[in-house]
């Protein structure tokens, strides 16, 4: 089976900005990729280019073995894209959109269709301008999900859900991933991409800064420990990879690189530990340590809070 | 809290926003019956020139019918009848802009966002309906001074000049109402509309026939009764004031009764499947298209009938006067101007069409802009076939409108000179020869989207520029190569017996390298384009 999304090198200028600056992209058939960004990092950008909208600068770019640009209709009858501002028609109703847009993509499921109305809620026959935002995105995700074709390419997919259909979205895609369906999942809701994806890109100013499985990526960086001990600590503070020591009395917190953590254990162990909590660093802990304290980068933990 | 706190505010901000459109319509719709009455003194200088005039308008039908009864030969009493189109401008200028300062913000959600700061309930609809009204005012004040400038009796300009006031208050008023009713302003403003349709139709049936009362029961009916020059009826003006308060004191408390973005009237529900002729680009495009289509041929088909109506008088407007007499009989007698009558008016049917098919055309950016492209464009459609979806309705628009409208203008003016067999066919031709020329602008449109999406707005501005070389052209001497980059100046004038067709196709060529130019951009370039 071939790898269904391959880039690498992508460039795209707009004018005298460079949107993406050499990014690297791999998406393996059957996973959900979470793409992981804060806006403006060019999330949109790479997709629109796997989409054929954009046409690349430089690099190479592969999707499901085909041109993106050159062979745009045609790889087309096999994805589907949501958007994350789902924009409708004022005078169709959300059902005539869905039917059409699975039409113009070669067919629906009718069956998984009308499954994925019931559990969205969502009333086909309003019309277009009478929907809410979070109404708009339900019609853009029923007409991908109930589509027969192997890739899905989600775009902020759930911006203006509420947390119950949040779930019901997950649900969906995990029924979409047992199918052996493909998915990428654009996103900047963490609990979203930990939730649902087996592996994860970071991208920050149009490059790939991590890659890899949650756990890969977890691997590479610190743990943190929260101990209590029996003797007075001493002799921590000089072991290499061990950051942030706190000590308070016979209680002490400390984050520890990987490749360190034995030693570190080994070292409290000596001094007797009466009690220890070690947590391995969150997505979010992941996704703000390469933003923060980046000059000139908004800071990213409002947004993603 | 007051129920009008805040009606200042907002009525600021309505005439910050519209600070360039409302002088805009205030001051070309006072300034016209000025430039009436200067030119009916100019004419018709005597009694006895401006007797004929009024005689031969008032047995005209089609005139009346278009612009009210004639009550006098005054050229003050003249003035007034031929201002009486302005009136249903007015009108519609009127209800457009209380419309457009309440539902159109409602249904945008802006008047959410203020209606979180300190607003009275009235507030909303008081300040637009205040703004317009003040804009009629103005209006008004300004069409009085201007006629009482041109020497005419400072009575009677008064009166036209409130007249014009008041019908415009009670459509902006209607306008007030029909907001209240509908979630969309769309809807909001078909019922506004339709109910001047209504008034219009009543009026016209009024004056048209013996008995007079249809036109006592339409607004519009009321400014002509006032007889502005012709002994001033002032107590006719309390109609519409009286209109005014009725209407205001039915939307103020529906205004309040709803919630805020609700109608009154419940939202249509559409169909949970989409039929069968929605199942790709070119289905998408006829129902995006379909509507404009339809609505643009009703009025076009009606402005023929009352054209051709009139094409016949317009050809004997001019018995009794020696001069004008020998010029008609050296372009072909009565038949000749009538002819010259419908060529002109037909080519004005062409340069509207252009407009058809340039809006058309952009439809395609508002879909870029609206993001509604991309997701159609992320499936297996062909930006070809996305593109020539539009294209072709963009091409047949025009030819729709101008058959229309050359069938009804055959059709009228086919009756008035009793021969529908041989001007029916004739006027159909002369509506379609208007056609390559509007591909022309639908062509540049086309080529504007598809390699400076940016830009494409420009087309518009190409029209206008077309427009004015057409009107103003031989007015201001212009050079003759400068005249010809206008491609209307290019279409032949079918209805002389002798005219050549190879100008329509080289029209229709160039049309069609200039679409076929922006079909090739656009499969190359980026999308979307914001």
């Amino acid at each position: 089976m071939e790898t269904p999304i391959e880039v690498s090198g992508l460039v795209k200028n707009f004018g005298r900005t460079r949107a993406l600056d050499g990014l690297d992209l791999t998406v393996r058939a059957g996973e959900v990729h979470g793409f992981l960004g804060p806006n403006g990092a060019g999330k949109s950008t790479t997709i629109r280019v796997l989409l054929g909208l954009l046409r690349a600068d430089a690099g190479a770019v592969r999707l499901l073995g085909g041109d993106p640009w050159r062979d745009a209709v045609a790889l087309h009858r096999r994805l589907a894209y949501v958007p994350g501002d789902v924009t409708l028609w004022p005078n169709l109703s959300g059902g005539e959109v869905i039917d059409l847009l699975g039409r113009m993509r070669g067919g629906l499921d009718p069956k998984r269709r009308a499954e994925l109305l019931d559990s969205f809620e969502l009333d086909p026959r309003k019309k277009g301008r009478a929907y809410s935002k979070g109404n708009r995105q339900k019609v853009g995700l029923v007409a991908a999900l109930a589509s027969d074709v192997e890739l899905l390419i989600l775009d902020e997919p759930t911006s203006g859900l509420d947390p119950l259909m949040e779930e019901v979205f997950q649900h969906w895609v995990r029924r979409a991933k047992q199918d052996g369906r493909t998915v990428l999942l654009s996103s900047h809701i963490l609990a979203e991409v930990e939730a649902l994806c087996d592996r994860v890109t970071i991208i920050r100013n149009g490059r790939a800064v991590e890659s890899g499985t949650l756990g890969e990526l977890r691997h590479l960086h610190r743990t943190a420990i929260d101990a209590e001990v029996a003797a007075p600590l001493d002799g921590l503070a000089d072991l290499p990879g061990v950051h942030d020591l706190r000590v308070d009395g016979n209680r002490v917190r400390f984050d520890v690189d990987s490749a360190a953590l034995d030693t570190a254990l080994r070292r409290l162990t000596e001094l007797g530990v009466r009690s220890l909590v070690s947590q391995p660093p969150t997505l979010e802990e992941l996704f703000l340590r390469h933003y923060e304290a980046i000059p000139g980068q908004p800071a990213p933990a409002e947004a993603t809070r | 809290m007051n129920t009008l706190t805040g009606t200042r505010h907002l009525a600021r901000l309505i005439l910050r926003r519209d600070r360039v459109l409302l002088p805009l319509w205030v001051l070309l719709l006072a300034a016209l019956p000025m430039t009436y009455a200067t030119s009916f003194f100019e004419l018709f200088p005597t009694d006895a020139d401006r007797a004929a005039y009024a005689a031969g308008t008032a047995r005209n039908p089609s005139i009346v019918a278009l612009l009210g009864p004639v009550y006098g030969d005054s050229v003050g009493a003249l003035t007034a009848q031929r201002s009486g189109f302005l009136l249903v401008i007015i009108a519609l200028a009127s209800l457009l802009t209380v419309v457009r300062h309440t539902r159109t913000e409602e249904e945008a959600g802006r008047r959410e966002l203020l209606g979180g700061t300190v607003l009275g309930r009235y507030a909303g609809l008081t300040a637009a309906l205040l703004v317009t009204y003040a804009a009629d005012l103005l209006l008004g004040l300004l069409t009085a001074a201007g006629l009482v400038s041109t020497g005419l009796p400072a009575a009677g300009s008064y009166a036209y000049g409130l007249s014009a006031t008041l019908t415009g208050v009670v459509f902006a008023t209607i306008g007030g109402l029909a907001a209240q009713l509908t979630e969309t302003a769309g809807g909001a403003r078909g019922i506004a509309i339709g109910v001047l349709g209504a008034a219009f139709g009543l009026r016209l049936l009024g004056d048209t026939a013996t008995h007079d009362w249809p036109s006592w029961l339409s607004p519009l009916g009321w400014a002509p009764r006032v007889r502005p020059y012709e002994g001033e009826r002032w107590w006719v003006l309390a109609l519409p004031l009286v209109a005014s308060v009725l209407i205001a004191a039915v939307a103020y408390p529906v205004s309040v009764r709803r919630d805020l973005g609700a109608g009154v009237l419940p939202p249509r529900l559409g169909p949970a499947t989409a039929g069968q002729a929605l199942s790709g680009s070119f289905g998408l495009a006829w129902r995006l298209h379909r509507g404009q289509i339809l609505w643009w041929s009703v009025g076009f088909g009606l402005l023929g009938l009352i054209l051709g109506g009139a094409a016949q008088a317009a050809g004997r407007s001019v018995e009794g006067n020696p001069q004008l007499e020998e010029i008609m009989a050296r372009i072909g007698g009565a038949s000749g101007l009538a002819d010259a009558y419908l060529g002109a008016t037909l080519s004005l049917a062409g340069l509207a069409a252009a407009g058809y098919g340039v809006q058309a055309a952009l439809r395609m950016r508002a879909e870029e802009t609206a993001g509604r492209a991309e997701p159609l464009l992320a499936t297996g459609v062909h930006r070809s076939t996305w593109l020539l979806s539009h294209v072709a309705f963009a091409l047949l628009g025009p030819v729709v409108v101008l058959a229309v409208t050359g069938f009804t203008t055959g059709l009228t003016y086919g009756l008035s000179v009793h021969d529908v067999p041989a001007e029916l066919p004739r006027m159909v031709g002369a509506g379609l020869a208007q056609v390559p020329a509007a591909w022309v602008l639908t062509g540049i449109a086309v080529l504007l989207f598809g390699l400076l999406p940016r830009l494409a707005s420009v087309a518009w501005a190409v029209l206008a520029v077309c427009v004015l070389l057409g009107q103003l052209g031989a007015v201001l001497k212009l050079d003759r190569w400068l005249l010809d980059l206008s491609p209307f100046n290019h279409t032949p004038q079918v209805l002389r017996e002798h005219w050549n067709a190879t100008p329509l196709y080289v029209l229709a060529l160039v049309a069609l390298l200039l679409a076929l130019a922006g079909l090739t951009a656009f499969r190359r370039r980026d999308t979307p384009v914001t």
